[in-house]
């Protein structure tokens, strides 16, 4: 579950080999938390964006900070704050269904603004695009039914537009 | 002109400038031994990859150049692990060129394979594994950069057997663009102002002078910093010879192992000038009881250690010799501009602290019995090598007692005379380290002081200094046993002394010390310790070994046990004037 005590770090990383080892690793030797992260290359294709989620009772986030800026593939890095940001997560669950609550779980998914992507005779398979937020109040419905399995994306985050004036240079990050 | 990767990278090395390396071949680095034999590249061949590290470091420390050492795969890859930790955590600028199995066979656990870059990744400041040899030159010039910039540290370039043999036009490399390293060397200067009002304002100030002001070769600017301002100075362990201990303002080192004036100092003062320290947990105690009533000002190039263990009201964020100067330029205008009939604002009004300081000084001398003479005191051992010593003579240690009686008793009066593992505490360090360092400064005298434990781990590198004609000159304190252990079991294990014997005659040291082609003396009584030392020091042509017969029982005093507030600093039987338990 999502709680206020984690924050989000964004990153831009040359887009190397064993760059995400290198960030990886440095959680797990400084002994810093990672509550969840998602990597994928940018419009350059020079560069990754890596947005990890910490725990931040693990350590102090400007130390975090600090310590994966010195790493010689970290081009940039910010911290994103909660208000400042727009967050979006993706949850896919298989839920075991009989045909007496098959409706309820597609009427709960429907409502959450979800959708279901495939159906079988035991099962349905169901996705939901949103804020942690929303996949939280999901996962937790979805507990009174035989989850058979689930995956959440990670969160990735850009800040609003808002918060940066109408600076657009704010936004590119390097 | 076509070169094969290996010739490249020699040609890459030299382009660097390097004039010596330490190493040792084996199969997957062999290509590159060939070409170093038509190059002006001085090789010393080590007995162990350890050794190779250590010495690259000790070469480092005393000349300020990177220490350069080459390893093959697998074991000789991971025998170096250990100086690359080392190098971390002392931010010793160093190169390791490691050879690796062909690309081709990465990944299948072929013969000597490791993963070497994956291993050093946290003990590295950045590692490379070349895959194409066109990227040679600027891999070895993006490594040196990345090596002696900002923050010294290690770096490893991990090359394969078959890049080594592929061919290559050769060129020069291009202009370097690390685009995620950018290190900030000039202070801030409104956080210089700050820092200057802060000074200024301050009654009981203390300059914690911490090795990033060797690194950053600011040993001058410091000298007129504490002349200008009259703050007085305590250097860390890895700071000693930063400012010179004959100097009425050095008080010495701080720590769990440092003098009382210096720890107290610390602790009572309502300002501490960080300048490249990094309020490690053996100089602040129990964190929460350091310094309590001090304002910080915190000067490092390395972001990430503000913060880390003390928060600071200013923080300096740039080369340490620059926000030296900084300080001592804002300090100076800031004195010139006072109201004409004002108090001069410098030197500081400070008189009352520094009485203060002095009374503790005298009050509790570095002490330990001098009248013993039945047995002889490894501090006298480290007085009489002081003594007898060349101004400006090189002293390296080992790890463990021996090192902390090297640090509180020898007068260290110029920068880059002492070397040392500080942060990882590397036993074995000294014989090595001391090779490296009479490598790098052939002009001077170089001691090392070592533990009988320290010196089993890594003697075999005498034969290497034989071999290559360097007169490094090493005393052993040999007490039998592995000391510092010994000592912790003795205070806080009710003297149940656990695996910590040696035997002062296993091995033979004189017999070890000259079938390794070195001179072999032994010392066992005080009266023997000053004609010995002499004798060591007129023998310039090969190493020396002089095997002293120290004193079990001696500790190392002062102590501030681990996790304990510096308050509670045990001066030990002698440390208060005029007492003796």
């Amino acid at each position: 579950m999502t709680s206020a005590k984690h924050h989000i770090v964004t990153a831009l990383v040359e887009n190397k080999a064993g760059v995400l080892a290198r960030v990886a690793g440095l959680f797990a030797r400084r002994g810093y938390n990672i509550f969840s992260l998602a990597v994928a290359p940018t419009h350059d294709p020079k560069l990754s964006r890596i947005t990890i989620v910490v725990d931040v009772d693990s350590a102090p986030l400007d130390q975090i900070v600090h310590q994966l800026d010195k790493l010689i593939n970290v081009v940039e890095i910010r911290e994103l704050g909660p208000s400042d940001s727009l967050e979006r997560e993706l949850l896919l669950a298989t839920i075991a269904v009989d045909s007496q609550v098959r409706s309820e779980v597609i009427q709960i998914v429907a409502a959450l603004g979800g959708a279901v992507l495939d159906v079988g005779v035991q099962c349905l398979t169901v996705e939901l695009a949103g804020t942690p937020e929303s996949l939280d109040t999901l996962e937790e419905l979805l507990r009174s039914y035989e989850i058979v399995a689930i995956q959440r994306t990670g969160r990735v985050a850009l800040p609003k537009l808002r918060s940066t004036g109408s600076q657009i240079d704010n936004l590119r990050i390097a | 002109m076509k070169l094969t990767g290996a010739q490249a990278l020699i040609k890459s090395l030299e382009t660097q400038g390097v004039e010596v390396m330490f190493g040792l071949p084996g199969g997957a680095i062999l290509p590159v031994y060939d070409p170093l034999l038509d190059s002006s590249i001085r090789h010393i061949l080590v007995r162990h990859e350890q050794g190779a590290g250590h010495m690259a470091e000790g070469y480092a420390q005393v000349s300020g150049k990177p220490g350069v050492a080459m390893v093959t795969s697998g074991p000789g890859a991971t025998n170096i692990v250990t100086p690359l930790a080392n190098a971390y955590m002392d931010s010793t600028p160093l190169v390791v060129i490691s050879g690796q199995v062909a690309s081709t066979s990465i990944g299948t656990d072929a013969f000597q394979e490791c993963d070497i870059t994956g291993i050093t990744m946290g003990i590295t400041k950045h590692n490379w594994l070349i895959t194409d040899v066109n990227d040679i030159p600027q891999v070895i010039a993006e490594a040196f950069h990345v090596a002696t910039s900002g923050r010294p540290g290690p770096v490893l370039v991990d090359f394969p057997k078959d890049i080594a043999n592929a061919l290559m036009e050769w060129h020069e490399p291009g202009e370097i663009i690390l685009p995620g390293f950018n290190p900030i060397t000039e202070p801030n200067p409104e956080s210089i102002r700050q820092a200057t009002e802060l000074i200024l304002s301050s009654k009981r100030p203390v300059l914690y002078v911490g090795g990033g002001v060797l690194k950053s070769r600011a040993s001058e600017a410091l000298s007129i910093l504490v002349e200008q301002s009259g703050i007085p100075v305590v250097t860390t362990l890895m700071a000693r010879g930063a400012f010179p201990d004959s100097h009425p303002l050095a008080l010495g080192m701080p720590g769990m192992h440092g003098n009382y004036t210096a720890v107290t100092a610390l602790q009572k003062a309502d300002l501490l000038i960080s300048l490249g320290a990094r309020f490690d947990d053996r100089v602040t105690g129990k964190v929460s009881a350091f310094a309590p009533n001090a304002k910080v000002i915190h000067a490092d190039i390395d972001p990430a250690e503000i913060g880390k263990v003390r928060t600071p009201d200013v923080s300096l964020i740039g080369e340490c010799r620059r926000s030296i100067e900084e300080l001592t330029r804002s300090l100076t205008e800031r004195a010139a501009t006072k109201a004409p009939g004002e108090t001069p604002l410098l030197p500081l009004q400070i008189s009352d602290w520094i009485k203060e300081i002095r009374a503790w000084q005298d009050e509790f001398p570095l002490n330990y019995d001098k009248e013993a003479t039945d047995t002889v005191k490894p501090q006298f051992v480290i007085e009489s090598l002081s003594k007898a010593a060349d101004d400006g003579t090189i002293l390296v240690a080992g790890v463990g007692q021996h090192q902390m009686w090297a640090s509180q008793y020898w007068k260290f009066d110029h920068p880059y005379t002492w070397v040392n593992s500080g942060g990882l505490g590397t036993m074995g360090f000294a014989v090595p380290a001391a090779i490296g360092a009479k490598v790098g400064r052939p002009d001077k005298t170089v001691w090392a002081v070592d533990g009988d434990g320290c010196f089993q781990m890594t003697a075999q590198e005498i034969v290497t200094a034989t071999a290559e004609r360097i007169p490094v000159k090493i005393a052993i304190l040999n007490n039998a046993y592995l000391g510092m252990v010994r000592q912790w079991q003795h205070m806080f294990y009710d003297e149940r002394y656990s695996e910590v014997y040696l035997s002062p005659d296993l091995p033979n040291y004189v017999g070890w010390a000259e079938a390794m082609g070195a001179v072999g003396f032994r010392v066992d009584t005080p009266e023997d310790v000053g004609p010995t030392i002499d004798k060591a020091n007129e023998i310039d042509d090969r190493p020396v070994v002089i095997d002293f017969r120290t004193d079990v029982t001696e500790k190392v005093f002062p102590m501030v046990a681990a996790g304990a507030s510096n308050d509670d600093i045990m001066v030990g039987p002698f440390g208060r004037k005029g007492e003796s338990k």
